[in-house]
């Protein structure tokens, strides 16, 4: 399934990177390569086979539902590029 | 004496126990040869006063009869581990001035064990890629040079820092992480010992996330009995870690027999890939030999899907990167570009945040999810990983554990192979079965190529038994005597 500039645009845009012009034909060419690649696995028969799900055979462990951690809003805060009153700060998102 | 900084971790730990020398003294010399080591650009934070402050502990405790597994030992990090307030960039610029309010669960574990901090590793951006060309910090050079050539080579990656620290004489010992070889790629083309241990095994709480569920965290070290030791260190269950399992943690060390007598060994016959220069399968048959001198037999087996365990990886873990990585946003830590808009300023940080192998991982996981193509490729490729599982289980029912090559070539200059990600993608044929199935894996430097590099060979176990895996890589250590030393050695 071969991808073109203008789908390689729309998944940048799903997965919010901003790409230059000139970097969008790099990357359709990469894409294309490497997806065209990866199609080899359409060669293989899966029927009936069950996709894995858990690398190595375990139960997932269950915990009581109670807060552990917390209380460490000024930690949090401290590698945020901007701060005010205790929250981070971003772009104005209403009018 | 031998130099303090070229002691492997058994003889520095036996030596700090006598009292030939002080882990103020060890941690000195661990630093000056770090300092003497800069133009292979290994480190990306160098932790000299944390060392001194964490040895001089460490002698503390040693005078009140307290020490611990690895007392006084000093150690490389990946940067990819959180450390509380040490940067950690995971080779980004997206990760800029990055202070973890917290520690990582293995490095936490290291230093509990009395482990002495030396520095944070170079490495490929989030771990993505086998050369370390793709750090945000610029690349790391081997400490090898080619047989009458002095173009620097790669270390190979991504834990390339860690490897070529650990080659260099900079540390004896190393973490790092091996999502599809990241580990074991580096040990073979630096000429060291390298393990990732059974998915499950070390915590990956406090890791940045590449592939939750290929990433593994492990030992670097230049014998397999150091390794052996520093995995008893960094294993152990972390109910932080939903993956990670509640078993008793052996005393590897104490696995390291020499005692093969009867073991079967399996050699995958799909492992014999076209191109595979004559040495390496040469070197194979020689540690086929090896092994049954030590009184094993070796079977060949068929492990029938193994062509299709890279094209399924390059789905599952782009996928799981595209996942993992969109918590790059710039809004609580690291880089912000700034935007009118939120969306903007998430497009404007992540677009120049991102280094291009990291955009093109994350994009092929972005349309491998997308609607459309969530069943041909990302379920398609999670049933042929159930057949790659299923392969390496029914082969287990007949062997105890696989040799194979770690790595298809040597190490390679800078720049090469780098116009085509999918030729840089081929170097972890032979590792990233064992990430897909979980299975742990151990490479061995074996024998010197003819271009005067190093050649590993690889071991891998049954999930959760190290120790076997850990004894054969030990009888292969001891029949090849590798004793090769890079051009490039710190302090001398």
């Amino acid at each position: 399934m071969a991808v073109d500039r203008t789908t390689v645009a729309h998944i940048a845009k799903l997965a919010r990177i901003r790409i230059d012009a000139e970097q969008q034909d790099a990357l359709t060419a990469d894409l294309n390569n490497i997806l065209s690649w990866i199609e080899q696995l359409s060669e293989l028969d899966t029927e009936g086979v069950a996709p894995m799900t858990s690398v190595v055979e375990m139960r997932l462990p269950q915990r009581p539902d109670a807060v552990t951690d917390g209380n460490c809003r000024d930690k949090i805060l401290r590698n945020a590029p901007e701060t005010m009153h205790g929250f981070f700060v971003v772009p104005k998102v209403v009018e | 004496m031998t130099r303090l900084n070229e002691l492997t971790i058994a003889a520095a730990r036996d030596g700090l126990a006598k009292g030939e020398f002080s882990a103020r003294e060890l941690a000195e010399a661990h630093i000056a040869a770090m300092e003497s080591a800069r133009r292979l650009n290994l480190f990306i934070t160098e932790t000299p006063e944390r060392a001194l402050a964490m040895a001089d502990a460490a002698d503390a405790r040693r005078r009140r009869g307290e020490a611990g597994l690895l007392d006084g030992i000093p150690l490389a990090v990946k940067d990819l581990f959180c450390t509380e307030d040490v940067l950690t960039t995971a080779g980004s610029h997206i990760l800029d001035g990055f202070h973890p309010p917290y520690e990582s669960t293995v490095t936490a574990n290291l230093w509990r064990a009395g482990a002495v901090l030396l520095g944070k590793t170079n490495l490929d951006e989030f771990a993505m890629g086998s050369s370390n060309m793709t750090s945000h910090y610029g690349p790391v050079e081997s400490p090898w040079r080619r047989k009458g050539d002095n173009r620097p080579l790669v270390p190979g990656g991504s834990s390339g820092g860690s490897a070529a620290a650990v080659a260099a004489r900079v540390t004896a010992g190393a973490i790092g992480t091996d999502t599809g070889g990241s580990i074991r790629q580096p040990a073979a083309f630096c000429g060291i010992v390298g393990m990732k241990p059974t998915y499950g095994r070390c915590s990956r709480w406090g890791i940045v996330a590449f592939a939750s569920s290929l990433d593994q965290a492990g030992p670097l070290t230049r014998t397999v009995r150091d390794a052996a030791i520093m995995l008893r260190a960094m294993a152990g269950h972390d109910p932080r870690d939903s993956t990670s399992v509640d078993r008793p943690v052996p005393d590897y060390e104490a696995a390291l027999s020499g005692d093969i007598r009867g073991l079967r060994v399996g050699i995958p016959k799909e492992y014999r890939v076209d191109g595979m220069p004559d040495e390496i399968e040469a070197l194979w048959r020689r540690g086929v030999q090896w092994l049954e001198e030590a009184g094993a037999t070796t079977i060949e087996v068929s492990l029938p899907h193994t062509k299709y365990a890279l094209p399924t990886y390059y789905i599952i873990a782009p996928a799981e990167a595209s996942s993992n990585l969109a918590r790059y946003d710039g809004v609580r830590y690291g880089l912000r570009v700034p935007g009118r808009t939120p969306t903007e300023m998430y497009e404007a940080t992540r677009g120049e945040g991102f280094g291009a192998e990291v955009k093109r991982r994350v994009l092929i996981g972005t349309y491998v999810l997308s609607a459309g193509y969530y069943d041909a490729y990302y379920n398609k490729a999670r049933k042929v990983r159930a057949l790659i599982l299923r392969d390496f289980t029914e082969a287990f029912e007949s062997v105890d554990v696989l040799l194979t090559p770690t790595a298809p070539s040597t190490a390679f200059a800078q720049g090469e192979k780098m116009d085509d990600p999918i030729a840089m993608y081929l170097n972890d044929v032979f590792t990233v079965p064992a990430n897909l199935s979980g299975l742990p894996g151990i490479s061995v430097p074996a024998a010197m190529a003819e271009d005067g590099l190093p050649l590993g060979l690889q071991v891998i176990g049954r999930a959760f038994d190290e120790e076997t895996m850990l004894r054969v890589a030990h009888v292969i250590e001891t029949a090849a005597g590798f004793d090769a030393e890079p051009a490039f050695v710190a302090g001398r």
